[in-house]
């Protein structure tokens, strides 16, 4: 019972992050249909800011951390939605798809020429503290990832459904025309939308890289994970993404434990397999409606 | 015309006849720059490059500088494959690298067939175990140090049950194994087998698994990043025993990285920064200003490497790729007739390597020297 409680909070904690990259596929999905296969690269990249924070401009995590999210909103929501979606979105979505591929590939690069190729450290968020409850041994850093992506994702929820910029931004992604119609400012609504997708991705980077370490190669396995999550719950809902990180990261400690260590990271695809076949509009997604 | 051609005749005899011409060195470094093992290639890579800097400063090899010709393995077997066949199609005499035991093992047949000397960082087994005369080692390989590793375990740490963690890699396999075999010499009984993969970054279902194994200590044989990574998870589910393990659990990288969490991990290294040997002390600060960071074993293997190309060519005269490879065998060099290997060492005929070693545990961020293990 102990080991289940551990593995559930800890697969809790990791899906959570996956989670919050998920939800970034479905908001460009939704907003621009961007599938934005740098995403993983996204996550990776303000990690760095925030080092570059600390390490060569002095600062403290905190100050560093919103360094870092200034800097992300500026390159991933801003810079990324006027120089790579924009002109290249007419063209249709393969062209934009591979051009996500080749920023992907150009920020890995870039991180790797000029912050070095090895690993670096990455101070924590939380305190180095552990509960015990139940026998299991719980760490104040998987309780605080999984509080922090579920106020993050809750609070996108409500933002989404309870203000007014929110419902603009919903009536944007399911009908753009409409929308401009009854005076919406479609285009400042997508670009909200793409600010959004930078927070999350700053969020789940500070998150996840003091115990993946900040490495310029870490958005491989975070951007693929992060897509099968959106794909197995839903690609056009945010309650759907959040569903499939968190299944993912349990299925993937559960696995990990009880099934094969060395079969870990196929269950997954499995499990995605299975839902292209069985259901593939996702456990959450809808067939046809879009909302943000 | 006949001026010209009498000339240039003149010309290419002095160059020919100067010791300078005929007798430059060249050495092909090829190690892990990117991908999972840069942390290892890096530092490899900075250790042969101040080696040679040092050497090219006082007069080179054979009273000329060595060529050193970088190349990234990318910590792809076959990519390090191609970057041989490349040093050696560029005409290097020796080769250096690489680190990564499942590069080595796919590249060095082709130094091999090439008759190149290839001097590795690997510590497989398997690569001073398939007859292969041209493979040298610049650390043990793990049947060496492990068998070391499980004797202290068994005898000075009275441990009776361990859970082993180890890389699903050659590397990994080849310390997996030997400890495997030790562990039955010593009694040790084996109560969970974790295998991991490489480059993995989420290690809280392996750590669980070793926390309630019910073992007394963790035998953890992965890479530098990966034990990082490990040795944070551990400290997060507050696993409450000794990790033990090899140079890659407690060198100075994994301490950079893993911060307090590395506390109290130990391990047998062949090679430390803070053994308490003046020469090496020596090396660490010149290599500290030189690169702005602390070297690692790596490092340090990397830097011997050079003195001993260099003190190996000088003994053979030319660089002659085959006359190197043949002196090599049964070869010991000192500290007086080569200082810069800073510690006596030898090679057998199969190109293994002996040295004395070290048992350390991390203490304050520091490896502290627990015990010297004599060779074996």
């Amino acid at each position: 019972m102990a080991e289940f409680i551990q593995i559930l909070v800890s697969g809790l904690a990791a899906g959570s992050i996956y989670a919050l990259a998920a939800v970034g596929f479905t908001l460009l999905w939704q907003a621009s249909q961007t599938i934005n296969f740098a995403q993983g690269e996204f996550v990776m990249l303000p990690a760095f800011f925030v080092l570059i924070g600390m390490n060569f401009l002095g600062l403290g995590l905190w100050p560093a951390v919103g360094f870092a999210l200034l800097l992300s909103l500026l390159i991933l929501g801003l810079t990324f939605k006027k120089l790579i979606v924009e002109p290249m979105l007419p063209h249709g979505t393969l062209p934009l798809v591979i051009a996500t591929i080749a920023l992907g590939l150009l920020m890995k690069e870039s991180v790797k020429e000029f912050y070095g190729a090895t690993a670096q450290p990455f101070p924590p968020i939380f305190p180095q503290k552990v509960f015990h409850v139940l026998g299991a041994s719980v760490s104040a850093q998987d309780i605080g990832n999984l509080a922090v992506s579920m106020l993050a994702i809750l609070g996108l929820q409500l933002f989404l459904s309870r203000t007014r910029t929110g419902r603009c931004m919903q009536a944007s992604a399911q009908n753009p025309q409409v929308a401009e119609i009854l005076g919406v400012d479609v285009k400042r609504m997508a670009l909200y939308t793409f600010l959004i997708n930078a927070a999350l991705a700053t969020i789940a980077s500070v998150l996840i890289s003091p115990v993946y370490l900040a490495k310029f190669s870490n958005g491989e396995t975070l951007g693929l994970v992060a897509f099968i999550a959106a794909i197995v719950g839903g690609f056009n809902q945010i309650r759907g993404a959040l569903v499939g990180g968190l299944l993912i990261g349990v299925i993937d400690n559960i696995s990990a434990v009880y099934i094969s260590a060395q079969y870990r990271a196929a269950v997954p695809l499995l499990l995605l397999i299975a839902i292209i076949l069985f259901r593939p509009q996702g456990l959450l997604g809808s067939k046809e409606g879009r909302a943000v | 015309m006949l001026k010209k051609l009498i000339g240039s005749a003149a010309l290419a005899l002095v160059l020919a006849g100067s010791p300078a011409f005929a007798a430059e060195l060249k050495v092909g470094s090829i190690v892990e720059l990117s991908g999972p093992g840069a942390a290892a290639g890096v530092n490899f890579r900075d250790g042969v490059k101040m080696g040679f800097e040092e050497i090219n400063a006082t007069g080179g090899v054979f009273g000329s500088p060595v060529k050193i010709s970088e190349y990234d393995s990318q910590t792809d077997p076959q990519v390090s494959r191609a970057m041989v066949q490349k040093a050696i199609d560029d005409g290097v005499h020796v080769i250096a690298g690489t680190v990564f035991s499942s590069s080595t093992v796919v590249n060095m047949l082709v130094a091999r067939r090439a008759g190149i000397p290839q001097f590795t960082g690997s510590e497989a087994p398997s690569i001073t175990g398939m007859g292969n005369p041209y493979i040298f080692r610049t650390a043990f390989g793990s049947q060496k140090g492990v068998p070391k590793m499980a004797k202290y375990m068994a005898e000075e740490m009275g441990v009776k049950k361990v859970a082993v963690v180890w890389a699903n890699t050659e590397f990994g396999k080849g310390g997996y194994s030997a400890f495997k075999a030790e562990a039955a010499n010593y009694g040790l009984e084996i109560v969970a087998d974790i295998p991991t993969e490489q480059a993995q970054t989420d290690f809280s279902a392996d750590v669980l698994r070793a926390k309630n194994s019910g073992a007394d200590a963790l035998f953890v044989y992965l890479t530098e990043e990966e034990s990082a990574r490990f040795l944070r998870e551990a400290q997060k589910q507050s696993i409450g025993k000794p990790m033990i393990g090899e140079t890659t659990l407690i060198g100075h990288k994994v301490i950079e990285l893993a911060g307090e969490a590395a506390e109290g991990a130990m391990g047998h290294v062949g090679l430390t920064p803070d053994a308490d040997i003046p020469a090496m002390k020596d090396m660490v600060e010149r290599f500290k200003q030189r690169f702005n960071y602390t070297p690692d074993h790596n490092a340090i293997k990397g830097y011997t490497l050079a003195h001993i190309i260099k003190c190996v060519s000088e003994e053979v005269g030319s660089p002659d790729s085959a006359a190197i490879a043949e002196k090599m065998h049964g070869l010991t060099l000192t500290v007086e007739a080569c200082p810069g290997v800073l510690m006596d060492v030898s090679w057998d005929e199969t190109g293994e390597m002996s040295r004395e070693s070290f048992f350390v545990e991390v203490k304050d961020g520091k490896q502290v020297v627990r015990a010297i293990l004599p060779p074996n």
